[in-house]
């Protein structure tokens, strides 16, 4: 396989002697990085003829932060913080990633408790992720009122983080070795609370969203991605499974207590837009019943193995963990030296710069409705793949 | 002056007072001339800011929110606030635009709206024009609002823009075709383009009961027209703000942007009045055949409520659809128009000459 490296402004010029009709022409227009649609500032270029997408071409950088060059100069327990402003939707699992690597690499044996905890929390902002991507598509689609259901149920788990962590969006709660601190005491009465309001809110949103016939139109059959070109697309999480994959990490390589909880993987069938929808609907259901399994049982323990005030030091070589984020396989690598307590590098694979690439194509030949569309059910969250 | 005064009352229009007193005294029919048009521009700001502000709170409540709370009583004054707010905006012209085109567009979209809304009958005293075309009038009138759509789009010299305005264009030629077919099941129900006949030829029931299903079927098509001739979501695909950005109106900002966005509420007034006027009977009250006492009792409400209920309440049901459904795509909605409602329309049509031609109507 080769690649040709064009520059944009090459991309985007149309030929003077572009083989067309005199009364019809392709152009390109500029979506983003100011556009309600991508959800942050991604920019696509769309090559269109008339209201027919022919191509995207999705250009990158606007919100490029250097995280992993960032990394390199600060330790790993400073790295965390980083992590949470990469796809701030799952803070949770970008925090554990990091930990992750380092307890494998430093040969950390976890406590239950901490396990315990880490999959319920993760589960949570699981939950929240999957309720603010159905908002906003039913806002992409044009209707507004999802929109705020979303907010509304979500706010019920931020509460809970904000409890216990002591934030709602950033974090910075999983540490290598452990925990930051403690549950509240509240947690486990609160989190069964927010347990019994979300179950009914899910059958809710099918009533608002999922039955409603121009929800079906605009899905169905819309942006199929087949197995085969999402897996060599390096697409993961949602999509990946919607396409009929039954791919996830939890139980590929179960991490934390995915090993002990039962649930089930939501696999699609044809790889459109509303399997892409319904996988995510069903994943939320999914999470409830983990959480709701675990949260009884969260045994006691310690919650910090490693002392803080140590420098985590990794010996030498590359150690590669990765984990399902809500978005896909969220993957670090990790190259130390071993002499120094900073990587020499780090590489994240996030879920969302490969899933981007899927937009191009499933959009060609369809409508500019259809793409907003399928960027919604794509659920790119833009500071990951500029990271 | 008595024999001025009983002419006066004898007319039941603005236009028709100021006509009768013509002859007579010249600077007294001026005067009523001059009342029908601040009576007019009176009533569609205060249409406007009322409707923003009740829009604004359904949207809301839909919402699991509050809505405004903090200008005024339950935020009452807010939309007075926000007009305030835009008409001290500075105008802003995208500096390749086509100027005089820009400056026309938002101008001829108010336009169509306050025409169209002369010949409602608001009550049987309170119309200001009572043409004998009345239906032909609308139908007519509204297509100028197309056109200032349609030139909005065009001059920003904004892709976007452009793309919404082809989308309006397309999107309000289609369904007007059904609009009027399924005003002109009225018209063959009450044998008048006049729109006060219209309403007099209801006095023994509406047209949605009386004219059988074809009555039914109209006033339901003429609904869901209408939304697309509004605008308003599930049609709201020239102005779609997750794709276009806002379309027609993106390069609008200021009092330009407040005459498209009036322009799209009273609109929404004159549809729910057409559909009140042709479908619910107007100002006619709610008559039960054979209930006398109860029959009593209705005409005790004033005329001009009861038309005000009415079309509060298919205001209501716009309102209700456009916080509830997504939006459709481009091609769907062109099915929806040509493969469904169009046939639907005419069929209707049909089935409604029959009814006429054999006089099955209920309540005969």
């Amino acid at each position: 396989m080769s690649v040709t490296i064009t520059s944009l402004s090459e991309r985007i010029r149309i030929p003077e002697t572009a083989d067309s009709p005199l009364d019809t022409q392709e152009y390109f227009i500029n979506m983003g990085p100011q556009h309600p649609a991508t959800h942050g500032v991604l920019r696509l270029m769309l090559k269109l003829n008339g209201e027919t997408v022919q191509e995207v071409i999705p250009v990158l950088g606007y919100i490029h932060r250097g995280i992993e060059k960032i990394g390199e100069s600060v330790n790993y327990r400073q790295f965390v913080h980083l992590t949470d402003r990469m796809d701030y939707l799952s803070a949770m699992m970008n925090n554990w990633v990091v930990a992750m690597v380092v307890e494998k690499a430093t040969k950390t044996e976890l406590n239950d408790r901490i396990q315990y905890v880490r999959t319920i929390l993760a589960e949570l902002e699981r939950i929240q992720s999957h309720m603010l991507w159905w908002g906003v598509l039913g806002m992409d689609l044009g209707a507004f009122t999802p929109f705020l259901y979303g907010f509304r149920d979500r706010e019920i788990i931020t509460d809970i983080f904000e409890e216990t962590v002591g934030c709602r969006l950033t974090m910075n709660f999983i540490q290598p070795g452990g925990l930051m601190a403690d549950i509240h005491p509240n947690f486990v009465k609160r989190v069964k609370e927010a347990m019994t309001y979300v179950k009914p809110k899910i059958d809710e949103y099918e009533e608002l969203l999922s039955g409603n016939v121009i929800l079906q139109e605009r899905t169905r059959n819309i942006g199929i991605l087949p197995a085969d070109e999402a897996i060599s697309l390096g697409v993961t999480g949602p999509p990946l499974r919607a396409s009929g994959v039954p791919y996830d990490l939890r139980k590929v390589e179960p991490y934390g207590v995915y090993d002990k909880v039962e649930f089930r993987t939501a696999v699609g069938t044809v790889g459109d837009c509303w399997d892409r929808y319904w996988v995510r609907v069903e994943e939320m259901r999914q999470s409830v019943k983990i959480v709701e399994q675990l949260i009884d049982n969260i045994p006691e323990g310690k919650t910090m193995l490693m002392k803080p005030a140590k420098k985590i030091i990794i010996p030498k070589g590359v150690f590669y963990s990765n984990l399902e984020t809500a978005r896909g396989i969220l993957g670090i690598l990790i190259a130390s030296d071993g002499v120094s307590d900073k990587p020499v590098r780090i590489h994240m694979r996030s879920p969302n710069y490969n899933n981007l690439w899927a937009v191009d194509r499933i959009s060609r030949g369809s409508r500019v409705g259809d793409l907003v569309a399928n960027v919604s059910s794509l659920d790119l969250v833009v500071p990951d793949i500029d990271r | 002056m008595r024999l001025l005064v009983q002419k006066t009352f004898e007319a039941v229009t603005f236009s028709d007072r100021a006509n009768a007193l013509l002859s007579d005294n010249f600077w007294l029919a001026a005067g009523f001339i001059l009342l029908a048009l601040i009576t007019t521009v009176a009533f569609i700001s205060i249409l406007g800011l009322s409707l923003v502000y009740v829009e604004r709170k359904i949207a809301a409540h839909f919402q699991c929110r509050l809505g405004p709370m903090r200008v005024g009583w339950h935020g009452i004054l807010q939309t007075i606030a926000d007009a305030i707010k835009l008409l001290l905006k500075e105008d802003i012209v995208p500096e390749r635009a086509d100027r005089i085109l820009f400056f026309m567009a938002p101008v001829l979209a108010i336009l169509a709206t306050v025409l169209a809304l002369m010949v409602i009958p608001l009550s049987p005293s309170l119309q200001v024009v009572d043409l004998n075309i009345g239906i032909v009038f609308i139908a007519a009138v509204s297509g100028i609002g197309v056109l200032g759509i349609l030139l909005g789009g065009w001059s920003s010299n904004n892709k976007w823009s452009l793309l919404g305005a082809m989308r309006a264009g397309a999107q309000f030629v289609s369904y007007e075709i059904s609009v009027t077919l399924s005003l002109l099941v009225a018209v063959l129900f009450a044998g008048s383009l006049q729109l006060s006949e219209i309403v007099q030829s209801q006095a023994a029931g509406w047209w949605i009961w009386r004219g059988h299903a074809a009555g039914l079927v109209a006033f339901i098509i003429f609904c869901i027209a209408s939304t697309a001739e509004l605008n308003r979501t599930p049609f709201d695909l020239p102005e779609a703000e997750s794709e276009l950005t806002g379309g027609f109106h993106t390069e609008y900002s200021g009092l330009r942007f407040s005459f498209f966005f009036l322009s799209e509420f009273i609109n929404m007034f004159i549809v729910a009045a057409l559909a009140a006027t042709l479908f619910l009977g107007g100002w006619m009250p709610f008559h039960i055949g054979g209930l006398d006492s109860f029959n009593a009792v209705m005409d005790l409400i004033p005329p001009g409520l009861w038309f005000a209920g009415k079309t509060a309440f298919i205001i209501f049901l716009i309102m209700w659809v456009r916080w509830t459904f997504p939006r459709l795509r481009v091609d769907q909605l062109m099915r929806l128009e040509w493969k469904f409602l169009l046939p639907l329309s005419f069929a209707n049509l049909i089935l409604a000459a029959c009814v006429i031609l054999t006089e099955a109507y209920f309540f005969a």
